[in-house]
């Protein structure tokens, strides 16, 4: 069990890392990388233009900033952001409070939300249940994310609740299908008929089926919530880590771009991992 | 549930019906502007108003209908299949293959695409046709939207192969391919038909967002998801309530799209 | 403040010198109540919290190296200048100096320097601090763009101090205007230990959360008092938020959480002004311009085919006669903008070309001019003298409402002529890659915000050798005649002070870019924003920033803030 554990973190490290350098190529290979608004400013002169295009000289060879930044982080430095003027370990430690609320907080709401409607529409087998949780849905899923956040900050709802809305629909017709599925099957309308309550057979008979692949939809919606973060955060006004991330996308903010990758690669690394590690320790063995 | 399997349908078809009939319903066209009636109310010419440089709105959720109702199925189609394929192949073959499609596709869900997406504008030619933007659009959101379902799917196929009806499959001498599509597959039905039908809102809505990077619809045409922008800057919706009734059409259709589907996601 | 406004006469006491106990004591009770409700109406003009919001983060808080919107205005409330250029009368007016003198040559200003300042960490100001600053922003190695709009010659800046009031700036050669220039300049502290956190100006940073609010606080140490000799500024504190989407900012403004707008949409103006009118301003035509250009880089990947069209004058003029801005200043801005025929707006009255007129919307005489060139209308498509079909793309950034607009107008006007244009918005780098460095674009639509009044703050866009002469910028020896007449005129008005000679070659510029149209000017916007009843003294202008350009007399009254 341990040993296992511990491939998982070493894999989790690889790829990590992995993820850190292929940002970072993307961020150097996109078109505009050294460009700087400032160029267009008539008063500066031509020997000042080409300093504000040298200012991005030492990230030219990713490769190497690569290797520098790594080197920093050992020592506990993650670089500094160019479009905030501030390193990036004291940005993401004020702001991760936030995320956390945000996205944490909103993503519980969304399961919250789904797990009600699809398990109401399981249980009482009525097509109005259904039709409702179809339309409820597809609604949400309809409106962009921009004006959900929007909504929220006319009529003054707290962030999570647009973060919850934006995720449950997805979490909502995955576990829908996957506990439709499950009763569909003949062994539940054979233990229907022989008089098992209703939550029995869903404890039994259900959730052991479906268990597995719910356990990972809730890695891969942590994914789901924090992208759904960022526009909220952004548009909200929450100084949060989404809040960051859009402005770093914007000002082409190298060191910050990398850091938070390898944050969200983490995240998302640990969280699908510690879904399959929990899925292999509940699955009853073979004989 | 029949009835309202029957009502779908019929809203499905009408609005199919309507779209491909625009040329009749609304002979204004899209890109027309009536340059003296710029924001203005619904009116028996224009049934829907005009957007803010006189285009007739009516007409235009019926051409954007016809691209956007065709495009994004298919861009969801491809993005279900890839994630078969990732998810599905991997979790079917275990082993190396799965941690592989694993990592692979928990990377996938972690990079920042908004530069790779940069990167394909600056590839492309200033002037390709409009059509040609928008089939390489909803390309690229098919080949961009498929990760988080192969990462369930993964779980879901993981879990069938060592199940009993596979092993006895395998035992009365089925491998391989068609081992893969008579048994597999069909059981990963509910994830894949969940992934297929909340794909097309996502990227009816995301080709609006890639428009910010000059990959998306090119003026003049219209797509659905620039009629949902317009729904940005609407601060009351008091103010002009008929520009709700795109997002209302699109819920419509994909409830219908939703009742239509839920009978085949529940067979094996 | 009673005592100077109001004197008491109190009238029982005068002329009832009978019973004048129960009058007289009801005269002081009534003076008394009302001395009272005017210290209240007093201290409820003291105080306050303006709120407002910054489109992005300040790129920086060093005031020498200032070039974005969001540092300009740090620097606004923050920083002291010598010498400010007064945003509604666009009179230079003294500040930290009271006066000053510049030599008949031009190269060399004296400042007499107000005494008994102090910076806001009560150290005090004088002629050295001055010093510090010129040789500071003039270092090359600094490359402030405040600096290099001194930069006229090569050489070194030097200062001497006269006394400690008093200090005279030398520069190699001669600077126009040299005077109007230090508005820009705020003075720093050359011995205090906060550095930059030392200012002159009447607010000083408390506060800074990186990417979302920036928090200002009065500096106690602030020099100017208003007219009854009370220490400015009126307000407390202002709180910036950093807030890019202009919806939430509106939707902000509306609920009361703030206090004004400084550049308002044409659309949300005109929706508060319907419901709202005491709440918008609209101070007329601004400064700013839209406009569009070809690109005419002799090395540029583009096909030589469209190059040849693209230097064509004819062409471009023919664009622009086709370009119907009638149109885009009624349907975009709903009336709130003009035509430009332009790089001056109409609102700068001194540099104007009033002779010029301007360009009529006329598709017929577009198309005689590119018969002219060769170009001829087949079945509704335009085609060239070879016979390559008229089509070419047009690149602006991404996210900016009116221009995203203007441009679906422009496609269509031009498609009338048989001219097919494909739009591509950007993000802001790539684009900015694309027209400065790459060169791989055909047409490109970009606006010019906060100009400046004086042409020679544009002399790197007029000058064919600059980097900012957008269409064909760093050219070796300018490629035309026409070009090499603007160099020269340019340098002409740079080189003399005589206003009259000046604005002649100034003229005869705007004359060539009107006929050559290498720019076509599209609109001049106006000035929209919007402010709270709230906020008193406000007189929003033309000039950045609009409406909080005399942010020290500014206060807010409480009673009068209310839902809107």
């Amino acid at each position: 069990m341990l040993r296992r554990i511990a491939r998982h973190l070493a894999s989790i490290a690889a790829l990590v890392l992995l993820g850190g350098l292929l940002s970072a190529t993307f961020v150097r290979m996109a078109p505009g990388f050294d460009s700087d608004e400032r160029e267009l400013d008539p008063t500066l002169s031509a020997e000042s233009i080409r300093a504000l295009r040298a200012e991005h000289a030492g990230e030219q060879n990713i490769l190497r900033f690569y290797v520098g930044y790594l080197r920093g982080v050992l020592q506990g430095d993650l670089g500094k952001s160019h479009a905030l003027g501030q390193p990036v370990g004291t940005l993401l430690r004020e702001r991760w409070p936030v995320t956390l609320r945000v996205a944490g907080v909103g993503l519980l709401l969304g399961w919250l939300l789904a797990s009600i409607l699809a398990f109401s529409a399981s249980l009482w087998q009525r097509p109005l249940y259904e039709i409702f949780g179809a339309t409820l849905s597809g609604a949400f899923l309809c409106i962009p994310a921009a004006v959900l956040a929007l909504l929220s900050v006319i009529l003054n709802t707290p962030g999570y609740l647009a973060v919850a809305l934006i995720v449950f629909p997805k979490i909502y017709r995955y576990s829908r299908n996957l506990l439709a599925k499950s009763y569909a099957m003949p062994h539940i309308t054979a233990a229907r008929a022989r008089g098992l309550g209703e939550l029995r057979i869903l404890g039994w008979h259900v959730l052991p089926v479906v268990g597995p692949q719910l356990i990972a939809l809730v890695g891969v919606t942590i994914s789901l919530a924090l992208g759904a973060a960022v526009p909220v955060e952004s548009l909200c006004g929450l100084p949060g880590i989404g809040q960051l991330a859009w402005q770093a996308a914007l000002a082409r903010d190298l060191p910050l771009l990398v850091n938070l990758t390898l944050l969200v690669t983490l995240v998302t690394l640990f969280a699908n991992s510690s879904a399959d590690v929990m899925i292999h320790v509940l699955k009853p063995s073979h004989a | 549930m029949k009835t309202a399997r029957v009502l779908s349908c019929v809203i499905v078809v009408a609005v199919c019906a309507m779209s491909l009939g625009a040329h009749w319903l609304a002979p204004a066209g899209y890109a027309r502007q009536f340059r003296e009636l710029p924001d203005a109310p619904p009116s028996r010419a224009h049934l829907l108003g005009t957007d803010e440089v006189g285009r007739d709105r009516f007409a235009r959720v019926l051409y954007g209908t016809r691209i956007s109702l065709l495009l994004a199925p298919a861009a969801a189609l491809v993005s279900t299949a890839l994630a078969a394929l990732v998810g599905g192949l991997a979790g079917y073959l275990g082993g190396f293959w799965l941690k592989l499609a694993r990592a692979f596709t928990d990377l996938f869900l972690s990079l920042p695409w908004l530069f790779l997406l940069i990167t394909v504008r600056a590839l492309l030619p200033l002037n390709v046709s409009p059509m040609v933007s928008v089939l390489i659009t909803f390309l690229i959101l098919g080949l961009l939207g498929w990760a988080a379902s192969a990462r369930v799917l993964s779980t879901s196929a993981d879990g069938l192969r060592n199940s009993d009806f596979v092993l006895q499959a395998r035992a009365s001498g089925l491998h391989g391919p068609r081992l893969f599509l008579i048994h597999v597959l069909p059981n990963l039905k509910p994830v894949l038909y969940a992934q297929f039908w909340f794909s097309i809102p996502v990227f009816i809505l995301s080709e609006a967002n890639l428009g910010v990077l000059g990959l998306g619809v090119a003026e003049p045409l219209p797509s659905w998801g620039s009629l949902l922008r317009e729904l940005e800057g609407l601060i009351s919706f008091r103010e002009q309530p008929w520009r709700l009734v795109p997002l209302l059409l699109l819920i419509v259709v994909m409830t219908s799209f939703q009742v239509l589907l839920s009978h085949e996601e529940v067979t094996a | 403040m009673i005592g100077r406004r109001i004197s008491f006469q109190n009238p029982s006491s005068r002329f009832q010198p009978t019973g004048v106990s129960s009058r007289a004591l009801r005269g002081v009770s009534f003076s008394l109540a009302f001395a009272f409700l005017l210290t209240l109406s007093a201290l409820a003009q003291n105080g306050g919290e303006l709120r407002f919001c910054l489109r992005t983060e300040p790129k920086t808080f060093d005031p020498l190296l200032v070039d974005d919107d969001s540092s300009l205005s740090i620097r606004y409330l923050t920083g002291g200048v010598l010498a400010r250029v007064n945003r509604h009368t666009q009179e230079l007016e003294p500040e930290l100096a009271e006066s000053w003198k510049v030599s008949a040559d031009g190269k060399e200003i004296t400042f007499k320097l107000r005494r008994g300042v102090q910076f806001s960490d009560g150290t005090p100001f004088g002629a050295d601090d001055v010093a510090f600053t010129m040789q500071r922003v003039m270092d090359p190695s600094l490359h402030s763009s405040t600096g290099d709009a001194f930069r006229s010659g090569n050489g070194a800046v030097t200062t001497k101090v006269i006394a400690a009031d008093q200090i005279s700036i030398t520069f190699p050669a001669a600077v126009v205007e040299v005077d109007r220039l230090f508005d820009q300049v705020a003075i720093m502290s050359s011995h205090s230990s906060k550095k930059e956190g030392a200012v002159l100006g009447p607010f000083m940073v408390a506060e800074h959360k990186a990417g979302s609010s920036i928090r200002l606080e009065r500096n106690a140490y602030y020099w100017k008092k208003d007219a009854q000799g009370r220490r400015l500024p009126y307000l407390d504190a202002i709180n910036i938020d950093i807030q890019p989407n202009r919806d939430v900012e509106m939707l902000r403004f509306k609920r009361g959480e703030l206090d004004l707008i400084n550049a308002l949409d044409t659309d949300y103006f005109d929706r508060l002004g319907s419901t709202s009118p005491q709440l918008v301003h609209d101070a007329g035509p601004s400064l700013d311009s839209d406009f569009m250009w070809f690109n005419q880089v002799a090395t540029a990947p583009i096909p030589e085919y469209k190059r040849s069209w693209f230097r064509s004058a004819n062409f471009r003029r023919a664009v622009s006669e086709v370009i119907n801005r009638e149109d885009i200043s009624r349907i975009v801005y709903n009336g709130h903008a003009q035509p430009a025929l332009g790089p001056v707006s109409p609102a700068n009255k001194f540099w104007f070309n009033s002779s010029l007129k301007a360009v009529a919307h006329n598709p017929q005489a577009a198309l005689e001019l590119l018969k002219a060139d060769g170009f001829h209308l087949q079945n509704g498509t335009l085609l060239d003298k070879s016979g390559n079909p008229v089509e070419f793309s047009i690149v602006t950034n991404a996210g900016n409402k009116p221009r995203e607009r203007m441009s679906v107008l422009i496609q269509e006007d031009l498609s009338k002529v048989g001219i097919k244009v494909n739009l591509v918005p950007l993000d802001f780098p790539s684009l900015i890659e694309r027209i400065s460095q790459k060169f791989n674009y055909e047409c490109a639509m970009l606006g010019f915000r906060n100009v400046g009044l004086d042409p020679s703050e544009q002399m790197n866009i007029w000058l064919s050798s600059a980097e900012n002469h957008a269409w064909n910028p760093q050219q070796k020896a300018p490629e035309t005649a026409w070009e090499a007449e603007i160099d020269k005129l340019m340098r002409a008005q740079a080189s003399t002070s005589n206003l009259k000679k000046r604005k002649e070659a100034f003229d005869r510029v705007q004359q060539i870019v009107y006929e050559q149209a290498p720019f076509i000017y599209l609109v001049n916007q106006n000035a929209l924003s919007a402010v709270s009843t709230s906020v008193a003294g406000a007189n929003p202008g033309i000039l950045y920033p609009q409406t909080f350009w005399n942010a020290e007399r500014l206060t807010l009254n409480k009673a009068t803030s209310a839902r809107r």
